[in-house]
């Protein structure tokens, strides 16, 4: 327990830090409910539960191997292409059941987008052309509609005023950032409600991965974020809410606590969680 | 309690995530139907180009089978009239051709293979060019290269026939050998530089072992292809009715049994003929499916 009498920080004092550590609810975008993954049978990722709200930033944090990009990647069903995964428990999209079979999996991607590791433009595709890639595949052939969808993305991923005047140039003449925030662009010009993003800076340099971080404080007025780091301080920077995952003793991993971030950081109330975030291992 | 919902009728975002939405919802059944129809064609395309060789493969099966025997397996072959032939010294023929001609052109074929993947210069252009042209050659004109230069010296034998199917496997084992090694990720070669390692260390403890997997595929499947090649043979190794077992004199082989037999006018000889067709469809399948169960097995290893 924390003596509160004692302030968190300099200048700070409990009343105040309480007011930091519970951002408000907005509505529950997406409800995880004992979310299990399983590769063959043998489980990675188990019995996980919290809900992602509007407008907020959720980051999934443990160390490697404790699931969460896969648990991830269950979220807009990226483990239907994986024959021998299986994903149990429930996962809600506002009223949709995202693995129920009546469930669209291409509709469904089209409102919970996706950005990578590494950046991966459509080689072969303009900036422009990458830009409004999604849309495309999903029908959108309005040139109006695309071109207002286009700008708008990439205006949100702060790439509009330095490609505005080579769109048709190809993507791979962008620097690695710039080619990371054209994915995001990519990703935003369908207008997704929810934004996955796996570990987007971990191919990225610093300043690269801080133009990145601020973007994605930028974002979440318009799409609601779900992103995996392993950066700790990253997690820390960017997030509203944390979810930290940890492999148990089945190698599976499994949530061991889920807060607002600066709870979570600074009083969790799981004695592995502050070990973690206190860099003791991982 | 507070709520960062926008209000839909204002927002841009908004209003242009309800428009994208509507349209991939009105679009998906079209969607689906081109995405059905283009895997439609694409498995009935399959189902065309694989008929022919399920054709051959069931036909070869039913008419070479019943001719499968012991005598099959252990005798020469004999005259039309004289019952229990087979095809003995034709099995005996090309394990031995197959065998020579392996040994040869393996370690020949690697080893420039290995100069190929390691060297961009124009020595290296030359080789790699005139592999690809030699790959395209027909093999009669081997065949006539084996007669001209062995042949023409020494006389007909199963070296000559050697010869002729190692110069046949020769350029498909340096392009295999090539392409293994060069898929090996730059940064095990680099890692092994950053070491103080030599060229050769390298390409000895590092590249090739790491190729491994692919170049026995490649390997197998050049010997494969060598096996089942006729014309070389026949312009070689002359073919010999009885038992040989020596190399340096006319020797039989599979090819030359089927290409012989198959226009004789007597059935059980056309019989002996279908029945080494499928011996050597079989051999070859042991060889291309040997190879792709070891380069699995040696690549589970490496985890």
């Amino acid at each position: 327990m924390i003596d509160p009498t004692t302030p968190l920080e300099k200048g700070v004092s409990l009343n105040t830090a309480q007011v930091l550590l519970e951002p408000p609810l907005g509505r529950k975008v997406m409800e995880l409910d004992d979310v299990t993954v399983a590769f063959a049978g043998r489980k990675a990722v188990r019995d996980v539960s919290f809900d992602v709200h509007e407008g907020e930033i959720t980051a999934l944090i443990g160390p490697s191997g404790s699931g969460k990009t896969t648990l991830l990647r269950a979220l807009n069903r990226m483990h239907d292409t994986v024959r021998t995964a299986s994903v149990t428990g429930r996962i809600m999209l506002g009223d949709t059941d995202v693995n129920a079979g009546s469930t669209d999996a291409t509709l469904l991607r089209s409102r919970v987008g996706m950005v990578f590791q590494r950046p991966n433009p459509f080689p072969t595709m303009s900036i422009y052309e990458n830009a409004v890639a999604g849309l495309k595949f999903n029908g959108v052939r309005k040139k109006a509609l695309l071109d207002e969808a286009a700008e708008s993305a990439l205006i949100g991923a702060a790439l509009w005023d330095s490609v505005r005047d080579r769109l048709k140039a190809h993507a791979s003449t962008l620097s690695g950032g710039e080619q990371q925030r054209l994915c995001i662009a990519r990703a935003l010009a369908v207008e997704p409600e929810v934004l996955l993003m796996d570990e987007p800076t971990s191919a990225l340099d610093p300043i690269a991965t801080k133009r990145i971080e601020e973007l994605v404080g930028e974002l979440k007025h318009r799409v609601t974020i779900i992103i995996v780091t392993h950066n700790m301080q990253q997690a820390m920077r960017v997030s509203d809410r944390c979810a930290f995952l940890l492999m148990g003793e089945d190698k599976a991993g499994e949530l061991i606590e889920f807060g607002p971030t600066a709870k979570l950081f600074s009083e969790p109330t799981d004695p592995r969680t502050l070990d973690y975030v206190n860099g003791r291992f991982g | 309690m507070t709520t960062l919902s926008f209000d839909a009728s204002s927002d841009p975002i908004l209003v242009r995530r309800e428009r994208i939405q509507s349209v991939a919802a009105a679009s998906l059944g079209r969607r689906k139907i081109y995405s059905k129809i283009a895997v439609g064609v694409c498995w009935a395309f399959l189902v065309v180009a694989i008929i022919p060789l399920v054709a051959v493969i069931v036909y070869v099966v039913i008419k070479g089978l019943p001719a499968w025997s012991t005598d099959f397996f252990t005798h020469p072959t004999y005259p039309e009239g004289i019952p229990g032939g087979g095809v003995w010294n034709a099995i005996v023929g090309t394990a031995e051709i197959g065998f020579i001609g392996t040994a040869v052109a393996v370690p020949l074929g690697l080893l420039c293979g290995l100069f190929l993947a390691e060297s961009d210069g124009r020595a290296a252009a030359a080789v790699r060019f005139t592999a690809d042209v030699m790959t395209g050659v027909p093999s009669i004109t081997i065949g006539i290269f084996g007669y001209i230069a062995i042949v023409k010296n020494f006389g007909y034998s199963g070296l000559a026939g050697a010869f002729s199917i190692g110069i046949i496997m020769l350029p498909v084992i340096i392009r295999a050998g090539e392409t293994a090694i060069r898929g090996v990720p730059g940064h095990l070669n680099e890692a092994a530089l950053a070491l103080g390692a030599r060229r050769a260390t390298i390409a000895r403890k590092v590249v090739v072992p790491a190729a491994m997997p692919g170049i026995i595929t490649g390997v197998l499947l050049a010997v494969a292809r060598g096996l089942g090649e006729t014309a070389p043979l026949l312009l070689t190794i002359f073919g010999n009715q009885y038992m040989q077992w020596n190399p340096t004199k006319p020797m039989n082989a599979l090819p030359l049994v089927i290409f012989e037999n198959s226009s004789q006018p007597y059935a059980d000889l056309v019989q002996i003929a279908w029945g080494a067709a499928l011996l050597l469809m079989v051999v070859v399948l042991i060889l291309s499916v040997g190879s792709r169960v070891l380069a699995a097995v040696l690549q589970k290893e490496r985890r």
